[in-house]
């Protein structure tokens, strides 16, 4: 088998793990906001849910909550058939528990660097006059995403890693493609998506290193 | 009087910090307010500027009542932005937004300002150009375009004085405008301050320079466990205080 043709199948499977990246980043990111609100909220019960919650999926491993998202439903007997099952049903049902899962690490984070902000820069911004929503977003957030650069950046990055794991409902990703071939006794191309990933954290740390320079002009 | 304060009670837990505190404040007047650490001064002020809500007491302004702890349609949080206004507050720490310039500091709450109220006519080049004549009147003209970070903390402390004299409030309250600062670099900020006493700026002065206190401020209150212990012109209390307590307070700084 031409080699080409290989590097082919896996470039196009990893496209899947990209698009699995892509979305787990534009919902979790927002989503995790939420949650960090939810866990800093002065109204006990929410900030007591919310904190049980992040417990709970930061506590058991994202290889167990993409399977209990995919077999729970009918094991449960919620669904007589799998809601999955559509075109596509599994890699839904992977993106969800990456979103879920995602956005309790980013809350976190989001978290820290709230938190992190000197209250003397809200209370600036109140006798000055700015309302809630003015502090947030021309006081706070600004340093709010300086400093939670790196711890992004680093679970950003594991996050295109753990892409790996949808294959645990057989959905299909490059590692598993690349497994495909280990009967035919070609083992190389398992090893070289290696390569994939490589050059995708390459970009992802180039990306990171030009924002954190990008803000360098001030400093928290 | 322009601002009259009566019986601000405020208290942490089971620890009253301020016990019923009184005093009133003449247009064109600097009140200095000393005493030791603890005795409740930040509290105060910041019982003034809202950022903490006293428990008890009434405070006016040219008349107004802005806040009466009895009453609680004037503790609503939206009035309270509004009212904030008539007090401008310069911190010990400064506080000034690091991601913006010297002159973005000054002109982004005005434009926020001006935004809140609906005004149409948000004129960006006049905002501009008062800070910059704000800036000049620090004698920080060439430092416009800098970053916090890149000014010493004299000049931080003058961009946030003008950052707060840019909402032209009734009364500028400073916070030991110069305790975070090298002794070297104190002298820049209390001669801006001294200028402002001249140009007859309103102002609530919490500080520990008892020297600066005498030469710019009409009244001074000492504070002490929370209770106001003694008031009156400033050569009274600090070159001749009545109270045994204020006698042992100043005396620690003659000593010094």
């Amino acid at each position: 088998m031409d080699a080409s043709v290989i590097y082919k199948s896996l470039a196009e499977t990893f496209w899947i793990n990209c698009r699995l990246f892509l979305l787990t980043l534009l919902f979790a990111l927002p989503l995790g906001l939420l949650i960090s609100f939810g866990s800093m909220s002065r109204i006990k019960p929410v900030a007591w849910f919310t904190k049980t919650v992040v417990w709970i999926i930061r506590g058991t491993p994202l290889m167990l909550q993409i399977i209990i998202i995919f077999y729970g439903p009918t094991l449960l007997g919620l669904f007589e058939s799998s809601p999955w099952a559509f075109d596509d049903g599994r890699f839904y049902a992977a993106t969800l528990a990456f979103i879920i899962n995602y956005a309790c690490y980013f809350s976190e984070i989001f978290r820290g660097g709230i938190q992190g902000v000197p209250a003397g820069q809200t209370e600036a911004g109140q006798v000055l006059g700015m309302t809630k929503s003015q502090i947030f977003f021309k006081v706070t957030l600004l340093q709010v995403t300086k400093r939670i650069l790196p711890p992004m950046g680093n679970e950003i990055i594991t996050l295109i890693k753990d892409t790996s794991l949808a294959r645990v409902i057989a959905n299909k990703e490059i590692i598993m493609m690349a497994q495909e071939y280990a009967p035919k006794g070609l083992i190389w191309p398992l090893f070289s998506t290696g390569l994939f990933f490589l050059a995708f954290v390459g970009i992802l740390t180039v990306l990171f290193m030009w924002l954190e320079k990008k803000m360098n002009y001030f400093r928290v | 009087m322009i601002l009259e304060a009566e019986k601000i009670r405020k208290h942490f837990g089971h620890h009253e910090v301020l016990h019923d505190v009184s005093f009133s404040l003449e247009k064109g007047h600097a009140l200095a307010v000393i005493g030791s650490s603890g005795s409740g001064k930040t509290t105060l002020l910041r019982c003034l500027n809202f950022l903490e809500r006293p428990d008890g007491g009434v405070i006016r302004v040219n008349g107004e009542i802005l806040f009466n702890a009895a009453d609680p349609a004037t503790r609503r949080e939206k009035t309270i932005r509004e009212k904030r206004l008539h007090f401008g507050l310069v911190f010990q720490s400064f506080n000034l937004f690091p991601q913006y310039t010297a002159l973005r500091n000054i002109t982004l709450p005005v434009e926020l300002h001006a935004k809140n109220r609906k005004d149409s006519r948000i004129d960006k080049k006049t905002i501009i150009q008062q800070g910059m004549e704000l800036l000049d009147q620090m004698g920080l003209s060439g430092k416009a375009e800098l970053y916090p970070h890149q000014l010493s903390g004299g000049q931080q402390q003058r961009v946030a004085i003008a950052r707060a004299l840019a909402l032209q409030p009734d009364i500028l309250c400073f916070d030991e405008p110069t305790s975070a600062l090298d002794p070297e670099l104190t002298g820049e900020v209390l001669r801006v301050i001294r200028g402002l006493a001249e140009k007859n700026t309103t102002m609530l002065i919490v500080t520990h320079e008892m020297a600066f206190a005498r030469d710019v401020a009409d009244q001074v209150i000492f504070l002490d466990g929370g209770y106001v212990v003694e008031r009156g012109s400033a050569e009274d209390v600090i070159n001749n205080p009545k109270e045994e307590r204020t006698k042992q307070f100043l005396a620690r700084f003659s000593q010094e």
